[in-house]
């Protein structure tokens, strides 16, 4: 049986943060969480070659600091069959390189896996380095940026995007594949698929569990600070009567402005 | 620590490598360091000199028929071994597609932090170098340091204006190059059309998003834009999900600066917002008085963008002319 292994982070829901006006600090502690959405097209491009190939099962794995149970969840209701959660407080704070090893050891302990898929990068940090840790860590070929996927016979063929060009490149698995998000479009669960869910596992696991080393999970960089950027628009409503109007008041706010006209 | 030394450039893409090399000049001269560049590729020798004319010291040329294409594999066996060997105590490293899982697993490989896609870079009064980045989906700025060195950062094309030649002395160093098997293997490329002007240099950008209907409404943006001299972009769903369009402006597309951005039907998700903070003026057209692009607009107007743009049109010719 063939086995995908799905990256999933738990992310902060950027579309959800406040921030504090006066100190331009975002309130993230608060913030709603939910499954960052590039993993959630790993994780629907997965169950989509489980049920293209068959013969197939589909696990995912979320490293994070505080519970994660409504992702994961989430994740066996689009159709994973097993989720594990690696959970430890001493993972917050985790940078890329310390994330990226708790996942390798996870995926080392899980093992027999054929393919590995994450996200390009993640909704909320934004670095688009976990995958390509976790490829160099694994040492396994890593595919990135990938837009279109197919399995032939003991390798993989996937498109990557690139600035100018498509490239189709091929890796033999086991391997490391990042995904773009318009590589497909997550199935949102029906009641069925969620109540199915509920009786699938989930593995919970600690920081002792994998035996991994404290000196290895100091974070290798500093966040000296985190700011909102102040935001000077002039915020000014256009009105009037008719389109016209509107259309002739603009374009005079506009000339004004010398950013139209010669 | 005091062994690191030195600020180093990478990108497999020439344009970007002297877009680096400006600022990464100021780096190196804040920490009284001399500035390298690693030229890997198949017959590049004559670049060398455009490299040091543009502010390199010292370039590390790897040059080799196997190195025509950027493979990451490869490219990785030279970089590592090149930098395990001279220990810079900067590597700057060209934020692309290609780019960034280099720069990441170099400094995986090293067991070192990397900052990715900085918009800024500073030295602290440590020497440290300091990147700033965007981070929660375009919500903040982030400053980070490092804790060991090198500090590997990439950054992105266009965040840095490309320095201006002038007469320098450089050397060049040639390098051995071992080359390591690679794990993935290219079985095509296939280029994309790339448009001759691109959106970043536009002055002005009619913008659309999920408020247009039809993929052939885009003539109303067309119009608009033609009467500007602007060009047309749209946000994230018009490319990725509708494919109506091949980029997109935004955080995870073309972050643009123009005099003049025009946004129609985009409701202003703060990707979006991240990729149009550096245009001068922005003007925000929808439908729904709850937009959040009207917080990020300097004139906002309630209204159907179908009646809008045309009107606009009109008024704009009139005032042009």
């Amino acid at each position: 049986m063939r086995r995908i292994i799905v990256c999933l982070k738990q992310a902060v829901d950027v579309a959800q943060l406040k921030v504090d006006a006066a100190t331009r600090q975002l309130v993230t502690a608060s913030a709603p969480r939910k499954m960052s959405d590039f993993d959630k097209n790993a994780l629907e491009e997965a169950v989509r070659l489980k049920e293209k190939l068959g013969d197939t099962e589909v696990f995912t794995v979320t490293v994070c600091s505080e519970d994660a149970k409504s992702v994961l969840r989430e994740a066996l209701a689009i159709g994973a069959d097993k989720a594990y959660s690696v959970n430890d407080a001493a993972f917050s704070g985790l940078d890329t390189f310390g994330t990226a090893y708790v996942l390798a050891e996870a995926l080392r302990k899980i093992g027999g896996f054929d393919l590995v898929l994450c996200g390009e990068t993640s909704l909320d940090s934004f670095s688009g380095l976990v995958g390509s840790r976790l490829a160099e860590l694994l040492g396994l070929p890593l595919v990135s940026s990938v837009r279109k996927i197919s399995v032939e016979g003991e390798c993989v063929v996937a498109e990557r995007s690139l600035e100018d060009a498509v490239e189709t490149v091929k890796a033999c698995m086991p391997a490391v594949v990042s995904v773009t998000r318009e590589i497909n479009q997550p199935r949102i669960p029906s009641l069925m698929m969620i109540m199915k869910a509920s009786k699938k596992e989930i593995v919970a696991w600690s920081m002792a569990d994998l035996g991994v080393s404290k000196e290895l999970l100091e974070p290798k960089i500093e966040v000296v600070e985190v700011l909102a950027p102040k935001t000077e628009r002039k915020k000014i409503r256009i009105k009037g009567e008719n389109a016209t109007e509107i259309a002739e008041n603009l374009a005079k706010a506009l000339v004004q402005e010398g950013v139209v006209g010669r | 620590m005091s062994e690191f030394k030195g600020v180093w450039i990478f990108s497999e893409k020439f344009d970007l490598t002297l877009e680096m090399l400006g600022k990464a000049r100021e780096v190196a001269d804040k920490l009284h360091s001399k500035l390298s560049v690693v030229l890997i590729g198949s017959d590049i020798d004559e670049r060398v000199n455009e490299l040091v004319r543009h502010g390199a010291d010292k370039v590390y040329l790897a040059s080799d028929p196997a190195l025509e294409r950027f493979q990451v594999e490869t490219y990785l066996g030279v970089l590592h071994s090149l930098v395990a060997n001279y220990k810079p105590e900067v590597v700057l490293i060209g934020s692309t597609k290609n780019g960034k899982p280099l720069a990441s697993r170099l400094a995986t490989r090293l067991r070192v932090g990397c900052v990715p896609d900085c918009v800024r870079l500073d030295v602290d009064g440590e020497g440290r170098l300091v990147c700033e980045r965007i981070t929660y989906g375009g919500s903040a700025f982030a400053k980070i340091a490092f804790r060991g060195k090198p500090q590997i950062a990439t950054v992105p094309q266009r965040a840095f204006e490309k320095p201006a030649p002038k007469e320098h002395d450089g050397q060049v160093v040639k390098i051995d190059v071992k080359i390591e098997p690679a794990g993935t293997e290219v079985v095509g490329v296939k280029p994309l059309g790339s448009s001759s002007v691109r959106i970043e240099d536009a002055e002005v950008i009619v913008s659309c998003g999920r408020g247009l209907q039809n993929k052939e409404d885009r003539v109303l943006l067309d119009e608009l834009a033609q009467a500007l001299c602007g060009q047309v972009g749209c946000s994230r769903p018009l490319a990725e999900d509708r494919k109506w369009f091949s980029e997109w402006v935004g955080l995870s597309g073309h972050k643009v600066k123009p005099k003049l951005y025009i946004a129609c039907g985009i409701s202003g998700v703060i990707q979006h917002v991240a990729g149009i903070r550096d245009a001068k003026v922005v003007v925000a057209i929808n439908k729904d008085e709850q937009a959040p692009i009207f917080e990020v607009a300097d004139y906002g107007v309630v209204g159907d963008l179908y009646q809008i743009l045309p009107a606009l049109k009109e008024a704009i010719k009139k005032h042009v002319q």
